[in-house]
């Protein structure tokens, strides 16, 4: 797909995602909006999936540590195919399988379960290793929120990969400065991340993590460090695409009231055109 | 009586593990040890040289090791997680109970040098809570086994089982208890004396203190049931139910606390399904104090002499 046509998939997948958390009256809408670009770049240009065959053992591995904007995943999947569409609006719901962090036992195209941080790298590390071994060629990607990486186990795993010259791992930080209650830089700042993650032996790439021209290179195979674990930190924004939710720490998983809904997918629509 | 057996007779199970690995890993290149820095603790020394691309060491680790084996087990590999009990169990917990357990990925713990092996090393390395902690979860099967038979058994079981499990296994010295040849099934316990008036369930070291427990209280006229109970979780209800019919009185030995260990398993079934007197030799509930593994286990009340007299305390309560 061409980045136009990946950031007008995108601004739907946004709609679909606001529905969704509307008409379940929960989600995490801020951290949603800010990975669903990097998202849909992965799967629909960058990996290679198979919604037919989940399981391919040659397919490529998305983590997405930060389990809790699931709904993102969720939507993503059903555009690509792994889980009808209509399933959707089943969000949350009594016995529903798509709850609020992704079940891999239950949902195809979900590879490990995830909902506390700082799970995600670490078992990302574990797959990369697992086609290294095999000398395969399949790729493993691992999304992460950016103060997810105050979690010590990232950071194991940030040594283990480098130490294993894991070039067919890649971190993408969503890097939306915000977490739940506070700023990171109120909290418990990293920034900046690309020296910590560079003096730890990972070859690091900046980017825009809006812009899908950059996300699609920044995640391209030729862009890899021979022996070198990628990180790309993908500067976002938390509420991406919503005037008033946008870089706004109050709505993490605040839910949009009936005025608030309808000008959120005003202002999603426009963007589209 | 701090050593109740024969040196002679004793063997650490650490080498049954590692040799049923080995021969495992010849068979099949899936096979995979995962570790922290444990290495030698591990006796994964001959794995290293046998496959040195197929032993990952993280380093001190815990949560990323279980984490990077649950991945493993993603990518195709049969990952064996080899690290002492306490920090496998207490320090990584939280992904065993989301990688292995609740995402169901085909990761084998070996919790080394479990319970009070440590011995004077303290109670910071003691991993007598680690039955409590692994049972709550589903899908992880949690095995004792009591000796280097069954140990070699279990480990063979646990490369064939679909799923995560995890095994506790020790690194003090214990004869064999079970036949040669015996084979492990999961959710099964062995009776290892016939007994009609109390019954004694042990696991892991105890259970041979739990067999000379059984022979002095024969020489006392008191016929005690020895069952083992190397699997924990599920466990064998049938032959708990049995032994509550059958001899009224159910003693449970554990080298763990007493709080959520196998003496709680089994108590859960007996409360469940058929009230008995029973009593649950453990630790009891403290930090052990300054001594040898064998040390502790005598001086909390789990010397064969000890067990016995329990026995036959609890004969008294029977109606």
């Amino acid at each position: 797909m061409k980045p136009q046509e990946l950031a007008t998939l995108a601004n739907s997948i946004r709609r679909r995602d606001l529905q969704a958390v509307f008409e379940a009256g929960a989600g995490h809408i801020g951290g949603e909006m800010s990975v669903i670009d990097i998202l849909t770049a992965l799967y629909f240009q960058v990996m290679s999936v198979h919604p037919e065959n989940p399981l391919d053992p040659k397919r490529d591995r998305l983590v997405l540590s930060k389990g809790h904007t699931a709904l993102a995943l969720y939507v993503v999947l059903s555009e690509r195919g792994f889980i009808r569409k209509d399933e959707i609006s089943s969000f949350l719901q009594h016995h529903s399988r798509l709850n609020g962090h992704p079940n891999c036992v239950k949902v195809p195209g979900v590879e490990t379960n995830t909902g506390p941080l700082g799970h995600g790298l670490p078992v990302g590390v574990g797959m990369a290793k697992a086609a290294k071994l095999n000398g395969d060629s399949w790729r493993t990607f691992v999304v992460a929120g950016d103060g997810e990486m105050q979690e010590g186990s990232n950071w194991e795993a940030i040594m283990a990969a480098s130490h294993f010259k894991l070039d067919n791992l890649t971190l993408i930080i969503d890097h939306n400065r915000l977490q739940q209650g506070a700023r990171l830089a109120d909290t418990n700042n990293l920034a900046p991340l690309a020296p910590k993650l560079e003096s730890f032996g990972w070859a690091i790439e900046e980017i825009d993590g809006h812009d899908m021209e950059l996300i699609c290179l920044a995640l391209s195979l030729q862009t890899v460090t021979k022996g070198k674990p990628k990180c790309v930190i993908a500067h976002t924004n938390k509420g991406q695409g919503v005037s008033f939710m946008s870089d706004n720490v109050a709505w993490h998983h605040k839910v949009p009231n009936k005025e608030q809904y309808r000008q959120a997918m005003a202002e999603l629509t426009d963007t589209v055109q | 009586m701090s050593t109740p057996f024969e040196s002679a007779k004793l063997h650490d199970c650490r080498d049954a593990f590692t040799g049923v690995l080995e021969e495992l890993g010849a068979a099949n290149n899936d096979i995979v040890a995962v570790c922290n820095d444990s290495v030698g603790s591990s006796k994964l020394g001959n794995f290293r040289d046998m496959f040195p691309e197929r032993l990952i060491n993280v380093g001190i680790a815990e949560q990323n090791m279980v984490g990077v084996a649950a991945g493993l087990a993603n990518g195709g590999k049969i990952p064996f997680v080899c690290a002492a009990s306490p920090f496998l169990t207490g320090r990584a917990l939280e992904q065993i109970k989301a990688d292995v357990a609740y995402s169901e990925t085909n990761v084998k713990l070996v919790g080394i040098s479990s319970g009070m092996a440590y011995g004077e090393l303290g109670p910071t390395h003691h991993s007598i809570e680690d039955f409590a902690w692994v049972r709550a979860l589903p899908n992880v099967p949690v095995v004792a086994p009591a000796d280097r038979i069954e140990t070699a058994a279990a480990v063979r079981w646990a490369a064939g089982h679909k799923g995560g499990c995890f095994l506790r296994l020790s690194r003090v010295g214990v004869p064999d208890v079970l036949p040669d040849g015996h084979v492990f099934r999961l959710g099964k316990a062995d009776i290892l004396r016939d007994g009609g008036d109390v019954t004694i369930v042990a696991n892991g070291v105890l259970t041979h203190r739990a067999i000379v427990a059984a022979d002095i209280l024969k020489e006392r006229g008191i016929s005690a049931r020895v069952i083992n109970m190397a699997s924990v979780r599920p466990i064998d209800a049938d032959k708990i139910l049995q032994a509550a019919k059958e001899t009224g009185a159910i003693l449970s030995c554990e080298e763990h606390t007493i709080f959520g260990g196998l003496g709680s398993a089994v108590a859960e079934v007996v409360v469940d399904m058929h009230p008995v007197p029973m009593k649950r030799l453990g630790v009891p509930g403290v930090f052990a104090h300054t001594a040898s593994a064998n040390t502790l286990l005598d001086d909390f009340g789990m010397s064969p002499e000890a067990i016995a007299e329990s026995g036959s305390e609890l004969l008294k309560r029977k109606e």
